[in-house]
C-alpha cells in the first residue's frame, strides 16, 4: 500500500511540495511565537530546498518522480517544435503501422498454430520431385486408395487424416432457392476428435460417419459460417442443403475459432470424405492432403519410411495402367520423394504463394521504419546539439549522465509512444485491407487476424526498439557534453555531424533497396499485365453454368441461341470452361501412328462461333459447323502446327490420342487458329486443340453434360451490366440450367496477377514513402549543417568565395554519403533479389536499366531535398552573420 | 551536549514513544517535547526531524492530519497508528538490547 501511495504522490507532486512548505512555515511561526530567534530557527532548518527534496523523496518514489519531471519536460520540448515533432511521429507511425500490419499477416498466415489440441504434433505428407528444368516441385495431393494403404501400413502407430482442399461449391437450401457459395472440405470422420475439438452446437463428425461411400450425408458447419449465414440460429441443426445430387443434413456446429486446415480460407462446411463418392475408389484422383499425428514414442522417420514404401509399391502398381504415357516419363517411376512436414500452422496454397511476398513486404516495411528512425535520430541529435549549453548547465549543477540520457530518451519515448498509438490504428486497418486484396474481389481471401498477446507483444517490442534506435545515440552524445567548453560556446559539433552523415548513408542504402525492389515488382506486374493473350478480353462475359440433371449438347446450344437474341449481346458461344480459369485437360499426341511424344497438348471443347466470339484469328481452314457432331474433328493452334507438323499448314491432316487400354482416337484437323494463353500467363504457350462441344459417343448417342460455360460478347463496354439479365434469362427459359458464376474475362485474367498487383501497389507505396523520408532526412541534415556553419560560410563569402564554391562545400559531404549509401544499396539489392526471384517475371535484377532507374530517382530526390538549404547557404549575408557574433 | 547526529537510529524511537504518550502533536511540539523530556540533553534539529516524520508517515507508523487553529493558521498533527505501536515495541526492545550490550561491554572494560 505504501508503494502505491508513493507512486500516487508522484502525480500530485506540486501539492506535496506545497504541503511540506506549509508545514515548515507553520513550524517557523510556532517557534517564533515561543520566543525563539527567527534567524536561528531558519539556520536550524538548513537549506530549505534540500530539506524539501529530502522530505519529498521520503514520500514518493524518487526515480519515478524524476521520470515524470523529464517526461513533462520532453513533452514541452516536442511542443516547441510542433512541425518537426508531427513529421517525426507521422513517419514513425507509418513505419510501425506497416511493420505491425505485416507481422499480423505473416503471423495469421504462416506462424499462428491451428486452434487445436497439440498442433505441434501435426504433420502433413509432402512430395517433392525434380522437374524437367531441374527445379524442385512440391505437391501434397493424395488419392484415397493410396490413403487406405497408408492406414494399413502405419496401423496404430499414427492417426492419419484425409482433409480435402477447401473448395468453393454451389449449394441450395431449398428446392427452388438461389445458388449460394460456400467453402467445403471433405474430412476424415476422426478429424474432430483427433484435433480435440468440441461442438458449439449439436454433434461433430465421428469415425462411424465416414464408412460407406455416398451414404452418410452429414455436415458440420463452422462457427464462423453459422454466425454469418444463420445469425447463430440454434434451429440450424437438422436443416438440409443440396450440393449436386446429394442432400446433406447439418448435424452440428464446430468449435469457435476453428476455420479448417487452410489459413487464408475459412471453411464453411465439413462433410465426411466418403461423400466424395466419385473419387473415393479412384487411384487417379488426387484431391486431399494427408495429415499425420504420430502416436507417442513413435519416431517420425519410422513412419516416413513406412509411408514411402507403401506409396512406392502403390504407385508402381498404378503405373502399369499408364498405356498412353511416353516410356521416358515412366522410367524410375515414381520419382517423388516423400517427407513429413510440420503442419502446426495448417497448410494452404496461399501460404506457399505468399510466404516470400509477405516476407518481402515485411522487410520493406522494416526498412521504411528504419529510415524513419534515422530521420528522428538526426532530428534528436540536431536538437541535442542545439541544447548543448542547457545540457552543460545541467551537468555543472549536478545532474548525472544517466539523468541526461533519460531526459533525451524520454523525448524520443514520447515520439515512439504517439507513433505507436497512431501506428496501431494503421495496423488495425491495413492488415484486413490487404487480406481482402488477395484473391479476386468476388471471392476475397479470409484470414482471422485476432489482436492477442502475440500482436501486442510484437508492437510493444517494436516501439521500444524504435525509441532506442532513434533516441539512444543522440542521448549518449548529449550526455557526454563537456560543461567547460560547451558553456564557452565552443562545443565541438563535428562528432554530431559524423553521426548524422553516417545515418544519411544508411538511409540512402535502405531507400535504394526499397526503390529497387519496388521497381522490380512494378516491372513484373507491367509485363504480366501487358502480356499478349491471343484473344480480346474486354466486353467478354463468362457464365459458368450447371445443368441439373445433365443435358445433351442440343439443349446447351438452344440456350446459347437464346442468349444471342438478348438485346446487348453481340455474340455467344459455349466452351467447356473459360480460358485462363486454371481448368485444363491435356493429352499426349501421336502423329501417323507413332508412339506419343512427351509434349502435352491442351484440349478444350468449344461450340461453333466460339473462336469468333473470343476474336481468336482463324489463320487457315474453317470453324466447326452447327450441324457437325462428329467427335473426331479438331481446330489446332500455331504452336501445335510447329510442334507436330514442322510449321506446315496442318489443315486436312490428322493426329491421334491414346486412351486407356491403348484405344486410339483419331482427329481430323479442320482449321488453324492463333495461339492463345490457355491456362497460365507465366507458362510458355503449349500446343492447343479445340474439339466440338456437341459430340456423340462412339455408339452414336449425344453425350449429356452437366456443366459448361457460356461465353458472351456484349456490345456495351461494361459487360457486367448485362450479368443479372443473362443469369435470369438462362434460368427463366430452362429451369434445368442454373448459372453458378458470372465473371468478366478481364476479371478472370486479373485473378492471375492478384499477387503481382498487390506487391506492385504496396511496394510502390513503400518506395514513395521511403523516398520522401530519405529526402526529408537529407534536407534536415543539410539545413542543420548550414545553420551550424553559417559563421564559416559568412567568413568564406566575405573573403570572396563564389556561390558555386559555397554550394560545393555545403553539399559535398552529404552527397558523397548518399552515393556511398546508394552503392551499398546496390549490393544489398543484388543480395535481396536472389530471395525474390520466384516473384519476378521476365525481369532481371542485374539488368542495367533496373539499376539505373532507382539510382537516378534517389539522386534526383537527394538533389531536390538539398536545394532549399543550398539556397539558404548561398544567400548568407556575411555582414549579418559576422555582426551577430 | 551531544550532537544531533548521536541520535541517529534512536530518533524514530523517541518520536514514536512521545506520540504514544501524547497523541496529536505537531513537528515543533515534538521537537520541544524531546528536548524537555530528555532534561534538555537531547536536541533534534528540524533538518532531521521532518524527513524522519515523512518517512515514518509513508511507512504508515504514524499518520498526519491538518487542523486549522483559531489564528487561522494550519498545522499538521501527528499520531500513532496500530502499526506504529507494534513498531514502537520492536524499537524499544531493540534499544534495550543495544543498551544492555553496550553496558556489558563498558562493565567488562572497567573490571
Amino acid at each position: 500500500m505504501s508503494l502505491w501511495s508513493r507512486i500516487a504522490n508522484v502525480f500530485r507532486g506540486d501539492r506535496l511540495s506545497r504541503e511540506i512548505q506549509e508545514e515548515f512555515q507553520s513550524h517557523l511561526e510556532e517557534a517564533i511565537e515561543q520566543g525563539r530567534d527567527p534567524g536561528e530557527v531558519r539556520r536550524a532548518f538548513g537549506g530549505a530546498l534540500r530539506l524539501r527534496e529530502e522530505s519529498r523523496d521520503a514520500r514518493l518514489v524518487p526515480w519515478l518522480d524524476s521520470l515524470r519531471a523529464d517526461a513533462i519536460f520532453g513533452w514541452r520540448q516536442l511542443k516547441k517544435n510542433k512541425v518537426a515533432s508531427a513529421a517525426a511521429v507521422l513517419s514513425l507511425a507509418l513505419g510501425i503501422g506497416a511493420c505491425t500490419g505485416a507481422f499480423r499477416l505473416i503471423d495469421g498466415l504462416l506462424l499462428r498454430p491451428l486452434p487445436i489440441s497439440q498442433p505441434e504434433r501435426l504433420y502433413v505428407v509432402s512430395f517433392a520431385e525434380t522437374n524437367r528444368d531441374g527445379k524442385l516441385e512440391r505437391y501434397d495431393s493424395c488419392s484415397y486408395p493410396m490413403f487406405g494403404e497408408w492406414r494399413k501400413a502405419v496401423g496404430a502407430q499414427a492417426e492419419l487424416l484425409a482433409i480435402s482442399y477447401a473448395e468453393r461449391t454451389d449449394l441450395t437450401y431449398t428446392a427452388d432457392g438461389e445458388m449460394e457459395k460456400a467453402y467445403r472440405q471433405f474430412v476424415s470422420g476422426s478429424m474432430f476428435s483427433t484435433f480435440g475439438l468440441r461442438p458449439a452446437l449439436g454433434r461433430l463428425l465421428v469415425p462411424s460417419d465416414d464408412l460407406t461411400p455416398g451414404k452418410q450425408p452429414y455436415a458440420v458447419i463452422s462457427y464462423d459460417y453459422w454466425t454469418r449465414r444463420f445469425g447463430r440460429d440454434p434451429k440450424v441443426i437438422g436443416r438440409s442443403f443440396r450440393v449436386g445430387n446429394d442432400l446433406f443434413e447439418i448435424v452440428g456446429v464446430s468449435e469457435k475459432g476453428f476455420t479448417g486446415s487452410e489459413p487464408g480460407t475459412v471453411t464453411d462446411i465439413f462433410v465426411p470424405t466418403m461423400m466424395n463418392a466419385g473419387s473415393i475408389n479412384s487411384s487417379n484422383s488426387f484431391w486431399f492432403r494427408t495429415f499425420v499425428c504420430p502416436g507417442s514414442g513413435v519416431a517420425l522417420e519410422t513412419l516416413r519410411n513406412k509411408l514411402y514404401a507403401s506409396y512406392r509399391a502403390f504407385e508402381q502398381e498404378r503405373a502399369k495402367g499408364f498405356t498412353n504415357f511416353p516410356k521416358s516419363l515412366l522410367e524410375g517411376y515414381p520419382r517423388s520423394t516423400l517427407s513429413l512436414e510440420p503442419a502446426a500452422s495448417g497448410v494452404s496454397g496461399m501460404q506457399g504463394d505468399y510466404r516470400v511476398s509477405l516476407a518481402a513486404l515485411g522487410v520493406m516495411a522494416a526498412l521504411v521504419l528504419l529510415i524513419a528512425c534515422a530521420n528522428v535520430a538526426n532530428l534528436m541529435a540536431g536538437q541535442a546539439a542545439a541544447r548543448a549549453r542547457e545540457m552543460a548547465l545541467r551537468v555543472s549543477i549536478g545532474a548525472g549522465r544517466w539523468r541526461l540520457v533519460q531526459l533525451v530518451l524520454l523525448e524520443s519515448a514520447w515520439l515512439g509512444f504517439l507513433a505507436a498509438a497512431l501506428g496501431s490504428i494503421l495496423a488495425w486497418c491495413s492488415a484486413p485491407l490487404i487480406v481482402s486484396m488477395i484473391n479476386p474481389p468476388d471471392d476475397p481471401a479470409r484470414l482471422l487476424l485476432p489482436v492477442d498477446w502475440r500482436v501486442v507483444t510484437f508492437g510493444l517490442a517494436l516501439s521500444i526498439g524504435v525509441v532506442l534506435l532513434s533516441g539512444l545515440a543522440p542521448a549518449l552524445r548529449a550526455s557526454a557534453v563537456h560543461p567547460a567548453s560547451a558553456l564557452k560556446g565552443a562545443e565541438d559539433t563535428r562528432g554530431g555531424r559524423r553521426l548524422m552523415h553516417a545515418l544519411i548513408a544508411v538511409q540512402a542504402a535502405f531507400c535504394f533497396l526499397v526503390v529497387f525492389v519496388c521497381s522490380l515488382f512494378v516491372a513484373t506486374f507491367e509485363r504480366l499485365a501487358n502480356q499478349h493473350l491471343g484473344f480480346v478480353a474486354p466486353r467478354l462475359l463468362a457464365l459458368e453454368t450447371f445443368a441439373q440433371p445433365a443435358q445433351s449438347s442440343t439443349y446447351w446450344n438452344q440456350v446459347a441461341d437464346h442468349l444471342r437474341t438478348v438485346p446487348g449481346v453481340e455474340s455467344a458461344a459455349l466452351a467447356g470452361w473459360p480460358l485462363m480459369s486454371g481448368t485444363m485437360r491435356n493429352n499426349f499426341i501421336s502423329i501417323n501412328g507413332a508412339p506419343p511424344t512427351d509434349v502435352l497438348a491442351f484440349f478444350l471443347r468449344v461450340s461453333p462461333g466460339w473462336i469468333n466470339t473470343m476474336k481468336i484469328p482463324l489463320i487457315e481452314g474453317r470453324d466447326f459447323l452447327p450441324s457437325e457432331t462428329d467427335p473426331g474433328l479438331a481446330i489446332v493452334n500455331q504452336t501445335f502446327a510447329k510442334q507436330y507438323f514442322g510449321g506446315e499448314n496442318p489443315v486436312g491432316k490428322s493426329f491421334e490420342i491414346v486412351g486407356a487400354a491403348g484405344r486410339r482416337t483419331r482427329f481430323a484437323i479442320l482449321g488453324l487458329a492463333g495461339d492463345v494463353i490457355y491456362r497460365d500467363l507465366r507458362e510458355p504457350i503449349l500446343p492447343q486443340v479445340y474439339v466440338p462441344f456437341a459430340s456423340v459417343s462412339a455408339q452414336g448417342r449425344a453425350e449429356p453434360r452437366n456443366w459448361a460455360t457460356f461465353m458472351v460478347r456484349t456490345s456495351a463496354s461494361n459487360p457486367i451490366a448485362l450479368a443479372s439479365t443473362l443469369r435470369s434469362e438462362v434460368a427463366r427459359a430452362w429451369p434445368e440450367f442454373r448459372v453458378s458464376n458470372v465473371r468478366t474475362q478481364i476479371e478472370i485474367d486479373q485473378s492471375q496477377t492478384v499477387r503481382e498487383r498487390l506487391l506492385a501497389r504496396l511496394a510502390f507505396f513503400f518506395g514513395v514513402v521511403s523516398l520522401l523520408l530519405a529526402g526529408v532526412g537529407v534536407y534536415g541534415v543539410l539545413d542543420y549543417s548550414v545553420l551550424q556553419r553559417r559563421k564559416e560560410i559568412g567568413i568564406r563569402m566575405a573573403l570572396g568565395a563564389l556561390a558555386g564554391e559555397v554550394t560545393w562545400r555545403v553539399i559535398v559531404d552529404v552527397c558523397s554519403m548518399v552515393l556511398i549509401g546508394a552503392g551499398s544499396g546496390v549490393v544489398l539489392g543484388f543480395m535481396a533479389a536472389r530471395y525474390i526471384r520466384a516473384l519476378l517475371y521476365q525481369v532481371k535484377p542485374t539488368d542495367p536499366a533496373m539499376l539505373a532507374l532507382p539510382s537516378l530517382i534517389i539522386l534526383a530526390a537527394a538533389l531536390l531535398a538539398a536545394l532549399p538549404p543550398v539556397i539558404r547557404a548561398v544567400r548568407t549575408d556575411p555582414a549579418t552573420v559576422l555582426r551577430a557574433e | 551536549m551531544p550532537k544531533p547526529d548521536s541520535l541517529q537510529g534512536s530518533l524514530d524511537l523517541l518520536v514514536l514513544k512521545i506520540l504514544s504518550r501524547q497523541p496529536r502533536l505537531h513537528g515543533y511540539a515534538l521537537m520541544t517535547a524531546i528536548q524537555a523530556r530528555s532534561g534538555e540533553v537531547l536536541r533534534v534539529e528540524e533538518g532531521s526531524l521532518y524527513p524522519a516524520l515523512h518517512r515514518m508517515e509513508e511507512a504508515r507508523w504514524i499518520r498526519a492530519e491538518w487542523i486549522t487553529k483559531e489564528t487561522g493558521r494550519r498545522s499538521r498533527l501527528y499520531e500513532l497508528t496500530p502499526e506504529g505501536k507494534k513498531q514502537l515495541a520492536t524499537e524499544e526492545s531493540r534499544w534495550a538490547a543495544v543498551t544492555a550490550a553496550v553496558n556489558r561491554v563498558l562493565r567488562a572494560v572497567e573490571s
